[in-house]
């Protein structure tokens, strides 16, 4: 079994996002028979980062499958499975496996609902882990999210706290869509990734509830400029924004929250507030998520921009595995602060 | 189990079906694309891969198959389709563009979907392997009736998604059948050239039956399909049925097949006038009443692909919906 950071009990309790993704997962699947869980080491283990810890033994191994390590295959297994009436859960540790059966991904079952003319739909929901900053290199420490990002028919959402884990996991198992629930490794809640981002827990209600597609979260109001992240890196604006308020600058923290649909309204309406803009990524640079942000101020009013905007994000290297140059590769709050000086100073 | 005269009648006209389907696309297909080729022009734009010499391998296999049962096939769906019943006027309208197809002119020719029968495509090799397997999952889990049936053509099986899809469909007994259509070509690569043991011999690494189908002949692919269906039907699990079969034209339509011998070519046998021969030698019908049929069956084409032609095209802006549910 994965070992786990410790959540605290009672009423107000504070969960991790593991504990809180799982406990919609439950809560669907008591309510859903047509719910089922499949992937690698899903069941016995209770998945690689703890998030199907003990569904095994409430709902059978019919329920919760333990695969061979054949991504294409139960990828396209489940796929299949949605067509005629499942909503099976998929789970995909590391994004960087998705390299193996991004073709079942990408041109089926993202493409079968548009394909077929609305004729089959596919309620599909894959559980994946993404990011570094724990020296696991190249191939197991990539976010890949504007990858996934790039083709129709998918939806995504990168929760960054156990509150909005459990809210937008209710959310993709209930939408009859493709849906990609994202969590950075290190905000995940696992003791051995590391839990000094302590904010990514949260106190999670015990009721269900769901929160919607395309509805970004604004964590600290601010007046200055607007440091938009999802995921890690909206603690890590978090914490820029706490050392530019020591130097006098209000910072406006805005979590993306769903990265497909995107919530381009509350992007314009901070930015057109603060009037600079610093974008914290972790992906990679070129063409990905930050360059999303960028384009849409560009193509609704560049005019609020009182500053060039500035991205912090990997540089368009592949994640290396030394710890200094790793460190080199990954966003942190000193690299949005020094950011975010920029382009106060530049106006 | 060998086929009722019925049964043959029905494999015979669902044949026939296919090919005069064929006929009339491979003739309105080089409409506006004389004297220059392009793939993009005239009323049947992009790549087409037609059934021609592959239609027994459609009956043969969905004569047994019932309204809980679900197919896939491939990128050369049309045999299979028809002989599956997707409605024959929405597909021609699909594989047209037109608004009235079965997917509203979003899918294509390679993406003929039609849910009332169970039945989808994929234009990947292999691809449908896994959905074919899943759907099979799913009824497996919902304990409903049914099985289902994933056609491939001899090349697929050098795909990664067969072997996987295979281990786990016979690691859960899926209620599954892989269909390999054995034409001898990926696109110009032979089955000698590309894979050192068949699909059929690969069976025993899963497991489960495997079975090769010699002559391209409907009766004895109806008999072998009768036992993998059965198979999956008593929840045994998969098998893997393989079946000889010809392309006789190009791998599309514009593929001059330069890559084939002309004795090769010249040996290739039609099987539609082979079985409608032996329908009519062994009297499964009279000559009156397949002069009938055959103008029925003439009748539903030239229907079907009327209402493709006097269609609407779909709005532009409609390309906009169906993205998500």
């Amino acid at each position: 079994m994965a070992q786990e950071a410790p959540s605290t009990g009672g009423s107000s309790r504070t969960l991790t996002m593991a504990r809180a993704g799982r406990e919609a997962v439950i809560a669907e699947m008591r309510k859903d028979p047509n719910i089922f869980v499949i992937g690698e080491d899903v069941a016995k283990l209770g998945g690689v980062f703890g998030t199907t810890v003990g569904m095994a033994a409430e709902f059978g191994a019919e329920r919760v499958i333990d695969t061979p390590i054949s991504e294409t295959g139960f990828i396209g297994i489940a796929t299949g499975a949605a067509m005629a009436g499942m909503r099976p859960i998929v789970e995909i540790a590391f994004v960087d496996f998705i390299g193996v059966c991004f073709n079942q991904i990408f041109n089926f079952a993202a493409k079968t609902h548009y394909m077929s003319g609305g004729q089959f739909k596919v309620p599909l929901t894959m559980m994946i882990g993404y990011g570094g900053g724990y020296n696991d290199a190249a191939q197991h420490s990539q976010c890949l999210i504007g990858t996934l990002a790039h083709v129709p028919g998918i939806r995504i959402v990168t929760p960054a706290d156990a509150y909005d884990a459990k809210g937008l996991m209710h959310t993709c198992l209930r939408d009859d869509n493709l849906t990609i629930w994202m969590v950075h490794k290190a905000i995940w809640g696992l003791g051995w990734l590391g839990t000094a981002i302590k904010t990514a827990m949260a106190t999670v209600p015990e009721e269900e509830y769901a929160i919607p597609f395309g509805q970004a979260r604004i964590w600290r109001e601010g007046t200055d400029v607007t440091l938009v992240g999802y995921g890690i890196t909206v603690h890590h604006s978090l914490q820029a924004a706490e050392k530019l308020a020591a130097e006098g600058i209000s910072a406006e923290v805005l979590d993306l929250r769903t990265i497909v649909p995107m919530d381009r309204d509350a992007i314009m309406k901070s930015v057109a507030k603060t009037g600079r803009l610093v974008v914290a990524d972790e992906d990679y640079m070129n063409c990905g998520v930050t360059a999303e942000v960028l384009a849409t101020i560009a193509e609704r009013n560049p005019k609020i921009l009182k500053a060039p905007a500035v991205r912090v994000a990997n540089p368009d290297i592949p994640v290396p595995f030394s710890r200094p140059m790793e460190n080199f590769a990954l966003p942190d709050a000193d690299k949005i602060v020094a950011a975010a000086k920029a382009t106060l100073k530049a106006s | 189990m060998k086929p009722t005269p019925k049964q043959r009648i029905w494999m015979y006209e669902s044949m026939l079906k296919s090919r005069l389907f064929d006929d009339a696309l491979f003739e309105a297909y080089w409409e506006g694309k004389k004297p220059v080729f392009h793939m993009g022009k005239g009323p049947l734009p992009g790549e087409m891969h037609q059934s021609f010499g592959q239609e027994p391998t459609a009956v043969g296999v969905c004569a047994h198959l019932g309204p809980d049962d679900a197919v896939g096939a491939g990128h050369r769906p049309h045999h299979v389709a028809i002989a599956r019943g997707v409605n024959l006027k929405r597909m021609a309208a699909e594989v047209f563009g037109k608004k009235t197809g079965l997917s509203g002119g979003r899918g294509g020719h390679m993406h003929l979907y039609d849910n009332n029968v169970n039945f989808f495509c994929s234009g990947i090799i292999a691809e449908g392997m896994g959905p074919g397997a899943g759907i099979a999952l799913a009824r497996k889990m919902q304990k409903k009736p049914g099985i289902a049936v994933a056609y491939n053509g001899d090349g697929a099986v050098n795909q990664g998604a067969f072997h996987e899809v295979m281990n786990m469909a016979a690691l859960w007994k899926l209620p599954f059948v892989c269909v390999i259509e054995d034409n001898n070509y990926a696109v110009s690569v032979t089955t000698k050239e590309s894979t050192v043991v068949p699909a059929w011999k690969r069976a025993a690494g899963y497991d489960c039956p495997g079975e090769y189908v010699k002559g391209n002949d409907p009766d004895l692919i109806f008999e072998a399909a009768a036992r993998a269906v059965q198979h999956a039907r008593e929840g045994k699990g998969p098998s893997i049925l393989e079946i000889e079969t010809e392309r006789l034209h190009g791998h599309f339509i514009g593929d001059s097949a330069g890559y084939r011998s002309k004795d090769e070519v010249a040996g290739q046998k039609d099987p539609i006038p082979v079985y409608r021969k032996r329908l009519l030698d062994e009297k499964a019908l009279t000559a009156a009443d397949m002069e009938t049929l055959e103008a029925n069956v003439k009748e539903e084409v030239d229907a079907a692909l009327k209402f493709a032609r006097d269609s609407e095209y779909p709005a532009p802006t409609e390309a906009l919906d169906r993205v998500y549910a």
